[in-house]
């Protein structure tokens, strides 16, 4: 049995026994990418000597009696957007392709503190804009269960290194379901915290008010502990919540009795894919078995969530991608003229087209003259949808739905048509627009044996009922590691 | 010039707060160091870092708004203000359009015994630029970030103001009430305190406003007199010439005294303001205000109602002596130590005074401590030391801010007391001086001032002159 296909709860037991060592893990994974990421793709940065060496380190606390956490010695990968001290962190752009911060993401910190290994970054769409990591300046990757097909996005990349078990976790964000989507994309399992939850310290912003950083993991129990190692209040992040109720593992109970759980007729009408639709309301039907009260009704505003989420999302990343401009870090062109060719030239050579439309997306909301027709107008209806999910949760406990109308698509399907990607984002944006907890889990497959995913939402700081919800139902199921790998022969 | 014009004068006035930390990070906001020393991810603009705002920017910006008479925003926010330029090192400066902290103000201003309120139109925070140093050497520019994220106020007044004079006035005014909240330093040549102005003229009585331009580059307050009034005249040219103002920037060169445009309406950038999402909402609590309201210290006016009360001494010293927050610190902290307040009143508005003016210095710029000031007096009331000496000790204190105990003691310029010691020089000043003895009792009181200074030179200044005066007079 390999290592990397235990979750990475298995994985920590066996390194606290003494079964395993934390270099026979990091081992491991390193060996699991340097078979498997020709083909995937998942990482930007693989930090072999760094990992080694940190390994030992880990295993010496660990014999020492100072590491006794859940995760010690255990691997992970980090999506490139979080700064890691000493790593390149790229953010999957050019314009940062020799930016090594001095500086580690707070929710990185925490997770080194309790006995995390680094063993790299992951690939992701540039500046976390898009939902297939096509985008990235260092090429796509691939979906493991179908190498022909896109891992989803933008965190495609940790979300397929879980899924090809290069390694048991993975540190993803979601601004508009980029956590979510590619976990349901590969098959596995995804957190994206309310707002505030986690720090965003070091963590390079695309949208401010939307991104939130979160686990991708084989289960909810992998989840809901790297979550609670992750949550905790910063005052480095003035978005930062200061909460007591992070002991996240508590909620990992196979009880549903009485949860009342509604379904957004809206989320299952024109554009789904049938198969989807069948696999996610066969998962409802299976938690009301389990006891839950299960009952369909009208989110409204649906339609709106896409607009809205496009418009405050290009705007805030219009200004926070200004700073990439050759001056003080990053990629500078190499032949200018004077300072305003160097910025356009850089610039101009340093981002993708997709980089490239929100920034003029962005730019172009928050101009003289359109600010109020646009980016004011998106605050609004951001508030009113805020609203149609507090009133909804008024009577639900959780709100269950699919995580995208589709299973993951053909490479280059997308790209061509950027609006359709868009489109796509229409059940996952709503969610950080209103700055809720959303949970993505598998529940199934389609016609083409392609992993179908549901998503469960909660009240805001409420992550532990979606968190018992989605452990009771992946009660019912076994883990689908992708027919792929079997076929590889691991 | 055939018609009659009125200028029409407006200001947007930049101060820095002296905040021990920046507005945003940790790092210390002091003057001076080493480039690129007092930094860190967040005021370099490095990826993935955040802004957490310093409490105490508020508190001072809160209190130049109530000792200014404004309104305070309650529930106030910061924008991003997007442009590109090397020392900005987001490419967006975070201040505030939307909600400033502090709207309609005022505060009274006097000229030619003329008082007059001025509108303060919004007091907003914001955050400072680094520093460009051009090396002409190898053609390049580099940048260093101390000076960014420090804290700063912008303080826009309405276009009240009506002469240099009345800017001039404004000036002093705002900078005496910040320095004495303790706010800012208010230093024009360091840049802790800067003015742009903004000015337009129109024909008196007119209505309308005229075209205003906004003059830059202004580091004094006789630079900023000299830019109005040239460009007042510059303005007056254009309409007389039946050609118009254009709104426009101009940067003011004082050493060649004109002024060149800079960019022009047309040119405007649209800075694409929104509000920081990384900045969460502030709100200023009654308590908190209280709080603040409760600590804001006595204000010059206050304070020279109190002088008036509590020490004897005339009104136009109490002017002076309150015209600089560290001039009144210094008269109060001297008197703490016992000394007379009208004693202490004479050495600064006498001798401080005119040290000043000889060394070209403002009242600000005093360094000496009161300590050693109460030192010399104490020497001066318990006849250690004679008032020429005194004088000639206050120089070194004013300079260097000398000891007077370890200086007169190690200069010997103690008086000679011992009355044997003064009776035989006077003899021997008697002696040599025939003529003049002569003199005197021939009834030539005079004589006996030439008979003084004889004693005193040969004491070599270290005799009590009323005792020399009076043992001469005796011995005679």
């Amino acid at each position: 049995m390999d290592l990397m296909s235990l979750t990475a709860v298995e994985l920590g037991k066996k390194i606290a026994s003494g079964e395993v060592s934390v270099i026979e893990a990091t081992k491991a994974a390193l060996s699991r990418i340097k078979q498997l990421d020709m083909d995937y793709n998942c990482f930007v940065t693989v930090d072999e000597e760094g990992a080694l060496a940190q390994a030992e380190i880990v295993q010496k606390k660990i014999d020492a009696g100072e590491l006794n956490g859940p995760l010690a010695g255990v691997p992970v990968a980090i999506k490139d957007n979080m700064c890691v001290n000493g790593m390149l962190t790229t953010c999957s752009s050019k314009i940062l392709s020799n930016f090594k911060p001095t500086y580690t993401a707070d929710a990185v910190l925490r997770l080194q503190e309790a006995g995390a290994v680094i063993i790299g970054k992951t690939n992701m769409d540039e500046f976390a804009m898009g939902s297939t990591t096509e985008t990235s300046y260092y090429g796509e990757t691939k979906n493991p269960w179908n190498i022909n097909c896109v891992p989803g996005g933008s965190s495609g990349g940790s979300a397929a290194a879980v899924a090809a078990e290069e390694v048991p976790y993975a540190l993803g964000s979601d601004t508009g379901g980029s956590i979510r989507q590619p976990a349901a994309f590969c098959g596995v399992t995804g957190i994206k915290p309310t707002y505030g939850r986690v720090s965003r310290y070091g963590l390079i912003a695309y949208g401010s008010s939307l991104d939130q950083i979160g686990p991708l993991a084989k289960d909810v129990t992998d989840c809901a502990t790297i979550l609670e190692i992750i949550s905790t209040h910063d005052s480095k992040d003035s978005t930062s919540v200061d909460r007591n109720d992070t002991d996240f593992t508590s909620a990992l109970v196979d009880d549903v009795k009485g949860l009342k759980i509604g379904i957004p007729k809206d989320y299952f009408g024109e554009g789904i894919d049938a198969d989807v639709k069948e696999q996610v309301m066969a998962a409802a039907r299976t938690l009301e078995e389990k006891g839950a009260v299960v009952e369909e009704f009208d989110l409204s505003l649906v339609e709106y969530a896409i607009p809205a989420y496009y418009i405050i999302a290009s705007a805030e990343a219009s200004s926070n991608l200004e700073r990439f401009d050759g001056v003080k870090y990053g990629y500078r062109t190499e032949e200018f003229t004077d300072l305003h060719n160097m910025y356009k030239k850089t610039r101009s050579e340093g981002f993708g087209p997709e980089v490239k439309r929100r920034i003029m997306l962005g730019s172009f909301v928050l101009s003289s003259g359109y600010y109020d027709a646009y980016y004011i107008k998106a605050l609004r209806t951001k508030a009113l949808i805020k609203q149609a999910f507090d009133k909804a949760f008024e009577k639900y406990d959780v709100i269950l739905g699919p995580v995208a109308p589709t299973t993951a698509l053909k490479l280059g399907e997308s790209l061509s048509d950027p609006l359709k990607m868009y489109l796509g984002d229409i059940y996952t944006v709503s969610v950080n627009l209103a700055g809720l907890p959303g949970i993505s889990l598998p529940c199934g497959s389609d016609r083409n044996g392609m992993p179908v995913g549901m998503q469960l939402l909660g009240k805001p700081f409420d992550e532990k009922t979606i968190i018992r919800a989605g452990y009771a139902f992946e009660r019912t199921r076994e883990y689908q590691r992708p027919a792929a790998l079997t076929e590889r022969g691991l | 010039m055939s018609k009659a014009y009125e200028t029409v004068i407006g200001l947007e006035v930049h101060v820095e707060l002296a905040t021990k930390t920046k507005i945003f990070c940790g790092c210390s906001t002091a003057f001076g160091g080493a480039p690129n020393t007092h930094t860190c991810p967040v005021c370099t603009g490095m990826p993935g870092s955040l802004p957490v705002l310093n409490k105490g920017v508020v508190e001072k910006a809160v209190a130049v708004g109530l000792a200014t008479n404004c309104t305070i925003t309650t529930d106030c926010k910061f924008d991003r203000k997007n442009y590109f330029y090397p020392d900005n090192p987001q490419n967006y400066q975070i201040s505030q359009l939307y909600y400033p902290i502090c709207r309609n103000g005022k505060i009274e201003i006097e000229t030619e015994g003329k008082k007059k309120w001025i509108g303060i139109h919004e007091i907003h925070m914001e955050e400072d630029a680094g520093k460009l140093v051009h090396d002409s050497y190898d053609d390049s520019s580099l940048v260093d970030f101390n000076r960014s994220g420090v804290p700063l106020i912008e303080i826009v007044s309405e276009p009240d103001m009506r002469s240099a004079e009345e800017v001039i006035a404004y000036l002093d005014k705002l900078r005496l009430i910040i320095q004495y909240l303790g706010a800012s330093d208010c230093k024009l040549n360091e840049g802790s305190m800067r003015a742009d102005v903004n000015l337009s003229i129109r024909e008196v009585g007119a209505e309308q406003f005229g075209t205003r331009t906004e003059m830059k580059n202004l580091n004094s307050f006789k630079a900023i007199a000299r830019a109005i009034e040239n460009e007042r005249e510059r303005q007056i040219d254009l309409l007389e010439e039946g050609k118009e103002v254009i709104q426009e920037t101009r940067r003011w060169d004082d050493t060649k005294g004109y002024s060149y445009a800079m960019r022009s309406k047309e040119d405007a950038q649209d800075y694409r303001y929104f509000p920081d999402p990384d900045l969460v909402p502030i709100r200023i609590s009654e308590e908190w205000l209280e709080e603040i309201r409760a600590k804001q210290p006595e204000l010059r006016a206050e304070k020279q109602e109190r002088y008036k009360k509590e020490y004897d001494i005339p009104d136009y010293d109490i002017d002076i002596i309150t015209a600089s927050k560290r001039m009144a610190d210094v008269f109060e902290e001297t008197i703490a130590l016992g000394a007379a307040p009208k004693k202490v009143s004479n050495w600064l508005m006498v001798e401080t005074m005119r040290l000043l003016k000889e060394h070209e210095k403002e009242a600000d710029e005093i360094s000496f401590s009161a300590a050693n000031l109460a030192k010399l007096i104490q020497l001066v009331e318990t006849r250690a030391i004679n008032g020429t000496v005194a004088k000639e000790v206050f120089e070194k204190i004013f300079a260097e801010d000398i000891d007077p105990e370890q200086y007169v003691e190690e200069h010997g310029l103690k008086t000679v007391n011992d009355e044997g010691a003064l009776r035989k020089t006077i003899e021997e000043v008697i002696a040599a001086n025939p003529q003049s003895v002569e003199d005197y009792r021939n009834g030539k009181e005079k004589a006996i001032g030439f008979l003084v200074g004889q004693t005193m030179k040969a004491m070599k200044g270290k005799a009590d002159p009323g005792m020399v005066n009076q043992m001469l007079k005796e011995l005679l």
